[in-house]
């Protein structure tokens, strides 16, 4: 969705396949996933659940800190459409939150 | 009530205290319908965003001083709001095409900032 969506995203990912239905991207979806699980297990410490994540995406992945915003907004849009019930205000408030957290996480070593 | 600090611009729309207070509050409900006929000006002048959003643009850099990134908060939220009422509907495709249209509504009410 994410790269439906915002095609310069893509451009992390010159070595994939990217077609609907890449296995490639859904494996990495699910290991993006478990990481943000990861995260909301150790609420309290996002920064040392994530650590080593961290440091990869500073040394060697080196995202665009924009870019986090971009994949935080389609996943609020995929809760929305398979929950749309449970995604009150408020719970939307405290998703946004805790993405904006994790993508700061990632983005913390960055210099 | 996703994002609070944009009740500074609307101190005189009484009670934003909670999300109760929000949701029920009338002011909030008329905003929210002009807000929205707008965006229905835009899908009409899809053509010449620029020309259609001009006043509207100078009134929000001159009058009510808003900056333009609050307008790229609105898009995202209005999309989520799609996307909860129209679920399976709404594709990635469909997304694509809604978060270019919020951008492109975004940079016209930014157009005449100065």
């Amino acid at each position: 969705r994410m790269f439906a969506t915002y095609p310069q995203t893509k451009t992390y990912f010159p070595h994939f396949d990217l077609a609907h239905g890449s296995a490639q991207v859904k494996a990495h979806g699910k290991k993006v996933a478990g990481a943000l699980v990861e995260a909301a297990n150790h609420i309290d410490d996002i920064a040392g659940a994530l650590s080593k994540l961290s440091d990869l995406h500073a040394q060697k992945l080196r995202v665009d800190p924009v870019n986090f915003k971009l994949l935080g907004q389609c996943f609020l849009v995929v809760v929305a459409i398979h929950h749309p019930s449970v995604l009150t205000p408020e719970v939307h408030a405290s998703l946004d939150k805790f993405l904006c957290a994790v993508g700061t996480v990632l983005t913390a070593k960055y210099r | 009530i996703v994002y609070p600090w944009t009740q500074r611009f609307f101190d005189n729309f009484g009670n934003l205290s909670s999300p109760t207070a929000i949701i029920g509050n009338p002011k909030v409900r008329a905003h929210g319908k002009k807000v929205l006929t707008s965006f229905g000006e835009a899908v009409k002048n899809l053509e010449n965003l620029k020309a259609t959003y001009s006043k509207l643009s100078e009134l929000h850099c001159e009058k009510l001083h808003v900056d333009p990134e609050n307008f790229r908060l609105l898009g995202d939220i209005l999309i989520i709001v799609l996307a909860a009422h129209f679920t399976k509907d709404f594709t990635p495709a469909c997304q694509a095409t809604w978060q270019k249209l919020v951008g492109v509504v975004a940079h016209a009410l930014a157009y005449k900032y100065h």
